[in-house]
């Protein structure tokens, strides 16, 4: 068990829905029906499936920032679901989370540095100075400078915007990190930069990720274990490897299907550089 | 007028068009060019993908043969060469307001990124997709309601759909309307401009064949804009790789993809992931690829 980081059983959640005329009656959407995921400790696990599938309300109901239906998150042996709201945010400084627009989930009216400072002052990690000190340093890491604490979100590009992203969230010096599609609003060139910042700060932090995404060709080169989901439930879960050799599913079929330039070996020559 | 998808067959020698030397600035910096130089030709019935990054100009470009160039932004130099059946040639560059009216829409016609915001939220798609037929060809009523019916129908959309609201449809439902929409009067030209970035990967998937159907049964040529490698794989016969506003290489789908020549397509390439994930990912190099060097290398490869 100890290698388990990050446990979740039998995740349901229900979301209502107004219908019929004038939006009298009610139906239910089940969001997540029934998920069960393990997260191994330092390894990456890819949730991968279409809008609609259910892997953004996944993330959202692991950190507890949705409430659940049903079901258990354990972490460290504690089961977040049934959390006092003052122990679980307490614990959360080990959750954290990397978003997928960054133009949209950063505060415009606040500077970098007390957007990425921000956590360790609700944590109350350290003092002044240090606090300052850690974000220097973690802002330096993912490839920022000092002076951009003095900045606003409008000033950076969106490869920038995303590594400010990051380092909001690991300068907490979590155990887990979700990223909710953290490169598909990057263009490639950006996108490689931040997948190898995010397996760099992997090995060095010791982090576990759970990666959402709907792009198949990027879940493979960051991912160790994936998990499917199609319309809120799990349909094939496994190794990475052998997931996309041998999909069993008619839908992980098809989605490997739909990876566009597969008859083309990409960037088969590198640059000699 | 009638239902029939048959183009009149443009001249076989000129191409449909030819963007020569274009140039692009802000009307407040015009040594500073966005787009710089940028020849190349779309034939008929064929696909001409433009790759580059946020920022290259490749969706500048784009807008310079609608001329729908925002009001700050300046043409400095250059022809956008049309080859129409019945006028002939033209350079759109110095149509009247009026003339280009009548080819947009018509003859030349633009898919967008964004599904969601290019339609109108309070019309009907039917509506929608009637406007340019009402305008260009005067279709009215049963004619009208027909020709919305088969082209629906053409784009994979039960024919009913006509009387839903944008809201009502899913993405790529709303991107098919967008096409239906932008194939209505059978245009001999098609932009795109990144019409799948905004879809799942299987709606994409779909979207592109249907963009490659339409563009063999209409013979249309299509201008099609994208960042994504894979894409262009799918789609593309020619290709056009764009750095910084200018023409770093072109050629044929297989040259460029297989084959590239500038250390620019080069590295862009190493960014892409594969599917199989044997590739070491390999971020550019900016400082390594200075603008003057690419400028340089550029006389030396495209053809």
């Amino acid at each position: 068990m100890s290698d388990l980081i990050l446990v979740a059983n039998k995740l349901v959640k229900t979301y209502t829905q107004r219908s019929g005329k004038f939006g009298f009656g009610t139906t239910f959407v089940k969001a997540l029906d029934n998920v069960s995921i393990t997260l191994r400790t330092g390894t990456t696990l890819a949730v991968v499936g279409e809008s609609g599938s259910g892997k953004s309300t996944l993330a959202r109901c692991l950190l507890q920032l949705q409430p659940l239906d049903s079901g258990e998150v354990l972490f460290a042996g504690q089961d977040l679901a049934k959390m006092q709201a003052s122990a679980l945010r307490a614990i959360r400084k080990n959750l954290q989370m990397v978003f997928q627009d960054p133009f949209a989930s950063l505060n415009p009216r606040m500077r970098i540095g007390e957007i990425v400072g921000e956590g360790l002052l609700i944590h109350g990690l350290g003092s002044m100075t240090e606090q300052q000190q850690k974000v220097i340093a973690m802002l330096k890491r993912v490839g920022l400078t000092e002076a951009d604490m003095q900045k606003y979100p409008h000033e950076f590009s969106g490869g920038q915007r995303q590594r400010i992203g990051i380092a909001r969230a690991l300068v907490l010096q979590p155990k887990v990190v979700v990223c909710d599609e953290p490169v598909s609003a990057l263009d490639v060139s950006i996108q490689a930069q931040i997948l190898l910042l995010l397996k760099e700060l992997q090995q060095e932090m010791a982090l576990s990720y759970i990666f959402i995404s709907h792009d198949l060709r990027v879940v493979r080169h960051i991912a160790d274990d994936i998990v499917v989901l199609y319309q809120g439930k799990v349909v094939e879960q496994g190794k990475v490897a052998g997931i996309y050799e041998r999909p069993q599913h008619e839908y992980t079929q098809n989605l490997l299907a739909a990876i566009p330039g597969k008859e083309y070996n990409l960037g088969k020559k590198v640059v000699n550089a | 007028m009638t239902t029939d998808l048959q183009m009149d067959q443009p001249d076989k020698v000129t191409p449909l068009l030819q963007l020569s030397h274009v140039s692009i600035s802000a009307k407040k910096m015009p040594s500073r060019l966005l787009v710089n130089d940028v020849s190349f030709t779309i034939d008929s019935g064929k696909t001409t993908c433009v790759v580059g990054e946020s920022g290259s100009g490749k969706s500048l470009t784009a807008l310079s043969v609608m001329g729908l160039l925002s009001k700050q932004l300046q043409l400095n130099s250059g022809k956008v060469l049309f080859n129409d059946a019945n006028l002939g040639v033209q350079d759109l560059t110095v149509l009247s307001e009026a003339s280009l009216q009548k080819l947009r829409g018509a003859k030349i016609a633009m898919i967008f990124q964004e599904p969601m915001t290019s339609l109108n939220p309070v019309l009907t798609v039917g509506y929608q997709i009637g406007e340019s037929l009402t305008t260009h060809l005067g279709l009215k009523g049963s004619a009208l309601k027909t020709r919305i019916a088969n082209l629906l129908e053409m784009v994979g959309i039960p024919p009913g759909r006509a009387n839903s609201y944008p809201d009502e449809l899913s993405g790529g439902q709303r991107q098919r309307v967008m096409i239906a929409m932008s194939i209505a009067c059978e245009p001999s030209l098609l932009i795109a401009d990144e019409p799948t970035t905004a879809l799942d990967v299987t709606v994409q998937a779909q979207i592109l064949k249907l963009l490659d159907d339409l563009k063999t049964r209409m013979n249309m040529g299509m201008l099609f804009i994208t960042h994504d490698f894979g894409v262009v794989a799918d789609i593309a016969d020619h290709v056009v790789v764009m750095f910084r506003g200018e023409i770093v290489e072109s050629g044929t789908k297989a040259q460029v993809l297989s084959n590239p020549r500038h250390p620019y397509t080069q590295a862009l390439l190493a960014c892409v992931p594969d599917a199989e994930g044997k590739k070491a990912l390999k971020p550019i190099d900016y400082a390594w690829l200075p603008e003057n060097k690419a400028r340089q290398q550029k006389l030396e490869v495209t053809v």
